[in-house]
């Protein structure tokens, strides 16, 4: 890594389902930045990104939450969040606020934790023992929004951000699914509109992974995931779900 | 609950023909992703094809006009349709003029459309399918659930009794091969008789005033060949420039569609038959005011192949008749509301918004932005429920202001810590239906990040 990102001053934004449900979230990826030797920093007044008002056909209501989000971090050289999709919505439909330099400067400075580590400070070592079985779930807004990887519809490479970096872990087993990246059925308030075909679609996922043999569901995504944990607790599965970010901080070597 | 979202629970309701349904249909979505990645340049291909079609719909009333004129010139009679009523009398005039009553048809998405089939039934005109899937939905008297494989939803075994209450083929013999013999000799039938021959369009060549056809059974050309009437009916945006365009297109439709590098038969008629007749008929019924409409033109663009409902993850777990409309699936969800906004407002939201149906469309049309364009578009135009609207006026005002947001979330979490299990899992719930709600941490990670950290 260069001084250059070294000195550098990272704003962390915990999105709010994060903040409010998945905290040890936030805090395996504020630990992980700051084991890298990043100054991270925190803004207290943040809140969400909009995309749950957005998503539900909102977008004008989201305008004032969209510019909480600017204000509180337009200050940083990067921001930095453990999700796809709320970064993804802050590149990709931010582009409805006045472009002033501050808008642009956010939308173009805000990574997700994962291309943050492989596309910007080009991690060699993580120093990581994580001796478990794991299943890729490809959360649709990284893979396809952010293209974290190689969609399966697409003609091109084969090439995984999320793998990139999980390869770093001493003793993990990345395992192969029947269905490489097809959608949890989370889709933000879709899982509630629409609550069967979601539960249907989580259902799947699940049992692709447990077909295959994998002990953890791992994405960039918490919203994923804590969909697909509901169902896993409701049924009383042995699997379990972790956000990448944790893994990549366990049990350093 | 919407309507997608309720006929969605009645397809569910069925768990075994549901995964049977998926299973299918990702089938098809797997045997496209063989043919495609055989493709090296498919990304190209794409991306060629959509600047085809991009130029085309820019000069759209100048390529209609020559293909109308060499049409013309080759021998075929060219007719407007200003919309569905229109087309409908156009065809019935055909066929009144020719004193016929037997006519055939080969598949069209453009005569479901515009309700063709019943128009003509009602004047006493036998019209029969001769594409063995809509031969079947015809007989059962029910709509394509697909636009390729209209009849995807039914097992063979239904086919089988339906065959057996129709075409008198045997109870219970439900072998595939029997069953689609009896079928062709059904429709052979059908053929000889028939004095009129419709079909869909795929592509009409501007530059040459051809129709091509693309179909895997050969009925296109067996109706146009054996009927001293043809009539080929196409929507506006059927258009492609040149003859050396069309290269691109078949090599993208079959992949798309089926995963077959090309369709059995690629049928281009480009004059009548000696003493025979050729009409083509032009139809707009909205696609005028589509192409004005900015942000969602780019639709246009699809010619059809279904790929976008192979590989939609809420498609495949609903079932193609959950969307009530015509065309179903994700580009469904796009066309559908630019005639009907009102009606079919709960199409947009039937997504995930996962996108893989812009990644596999052959034309690029970008359907998932499409699909969150819409959701926009119908809030704005005050459609919500009243419930829904308070719910996100106040989500806007929670989610924009660091207090009340912070004093929401630890009500949030104190509700799940405390309300009993009945209160919080009530009907209302809907995430619970299936689900557990997260299990409420102590603190959030703003409530740990002031005690535990000195940095801000």
């Amino acid at each position: 890594m260069n001084t250059g990102i070294k000195n550098s001053r990272i704003g962390l934004f915990i999105p709010c389902y994060i903040d409010l449900f998945y905290p040890h979230v936030g805090i395996a990826t504020l630990e992980l930045l700051q084991k890298l030797g990043l100054h991270v920093f925190y803004p207290l007044k943040q809140t969400c990104c909009g995309q749950p008002l957005a998503n539900s056909g909102a977008e004008k209501k989201a305008i004032p939450v969209y510019h909480n989000f600017v204000k509180n971090f337009a200050e940083f050289d990067y921001i930095i969040s453990p999700s796809g999709s709320c970064v993804y919505h802050v590149r990709e439909h931010y582009d409805i606020l006045e472009q002033t330099d501050e808008v642009i400067y956010v939308r173009k400075n805000t990574f997700e934790l994962c291309e943050f580590l492989t596309d910007v400070i080009h991690v060699t070592d993580l120093k990581v023992r994580f001796p478990h079985k794991v299943g890729i779930h490809q959360s649709c807004h990284g893979l396809r929004g952010l293209k974290l990887g190689k969609a399966s519809e697409i003609v091109a490479e084969k090439y995984s951000k999320l793998e990139q970096l999980l390869r770093h872990a001493e003793g993990l087993e990345i395992i192969k699914l029947d269905r490489e990246d097809e959608c949890c059925g989370f889709g933000g308030t879709f899982s509630v509109f629409e609550p069967d075909i979601s539960v249907k679609m989580g259902n799947a996922r699940i049992c692709d992974h447990e077909k295959n043999g994998a002990e953890i569901i791992t994405a960039t995504d918490m919203s994923c995931l804590m969909h697909l944990e509901g169902i896993i607790r409701r049924q009383k599965k042995a699997i379990k779900v972790m956000h990448i970010a944790e893994i990549l901080n366990s049990n350093s070597l | 609950m919407n309507p997608h979202a309720k006929k969605a629970r009645q397809f569910l309701a069925d768990t075994e023909r549901a995964d049977w349904q998926d299973k299918a249909l990702w089938a098809v979505r797997q045997k496209r992703d063989l043919a495609v990645y055989a493709v090296k340049e498919w990304e190209e291909l794409r991306e060629q094809a959509s600047r085809i079609k991009e130029n085309v719909l820019s000069n759209l009333d100048n390529y209609l006009l020559q293909f109308e004129e060499a049409a013309i010139s080759n021998g075929a009679q060219v007719h407007w349709a200003f919309d569905a009523d229109r087309f409908n009398e156009i065809v019935l005039k055909i066929i009144n003029v020719n004193t016929a009553v037997k006519v055939v048809k080969s598949k069209s998405m453009l005569t479901e459309e515009c309700g063709l089939n019943h128009f003509l039934e009602s004047y006493g005109i036998e019209i029969t399918d001769t594409d063995l899937g809509e031969r079947i939905i015809q007989l059962r008297g029910e709509p394509p659930s697909h636009i390729v494989l209209p009849a995807i939803h039914l097992k063979r075994e239904e086919v089988s009794e339906l065959f057996h209450e129709k075409l008198q083929t045997e109870k219970g013999n439900s072998d595939p091969t029997y069953l689609t013999s009896a079928a062709r000799k059904h429709l052979r039938e059908k053929f000889l008789e028939a004095e009129i021959a419709i079909t869909g369009v795929n592509f009409a060549v501007a530059e040459t005033g051809t129709v091509v056809v693309c179909t895997n059974e050969g009925n296109a050309d067996m109706g146009v060949h054996s009927a001293p009437v043809q009539i080929h009916c196409m929507g506006i945006e059927k258009i492609i420039p040149r003859n050396i365009d069309l290269g691109v297109f078949t090599r993208l439709l079959a992949r798309s569609a089926t995963g077959q590098p090309i369709t059995t038969y690629t049928s281009l008629y480009r004059k009548p038959k000696p003493g025979g007749q050729m009409h083509i008929i032009i139809v707009d019924n909205g696609r005028s005011e589509h192409l004005g409409n900015p942000v969602h033109r780019n639709s246009l663009k699809c010619i059809r192949c279904g790929a976008c409902m192979n590989t939609c993850p809420v498609y495949r777990r609903s079932g193609g008749h959950s969307y009530g409309s015509i065309i179903p699936g994700p580009i469904g969800s796009i066309l559908s509301p630019i005639k009907e906004m009102k009606e079919k407002q709960d199409l947009p939201f039937a997504s995930s918004l996962c996108g893989s149906c812009s990644d596999v469309c052959p034309v690029k049309v970008d359907i998932h932005r499409q699909i969150y364009s819409w959701r926009q578009e119908i809030s704005e135009k005050k459609l919500f429920p009243v419930t829904k609207n308070i719910i996100l006026n106040l989500a806007g005002k929670v989610l924009s202001r660091n207090g009340i947001y912070n004093f929401t979330g630890k009500t949030a979490r104190w509700i799940l810590r405390n309300v009993s299990r009945k209160l919080v899992y009530s009907k209302i719930n809907t995430w619970g239906l299936g689900r557990e709600l997260p299990e409420p941490p102590r603190e959030s990670f703003k409530e740990w990040f002031k005690k535990n950290n000195k940095i801000n």
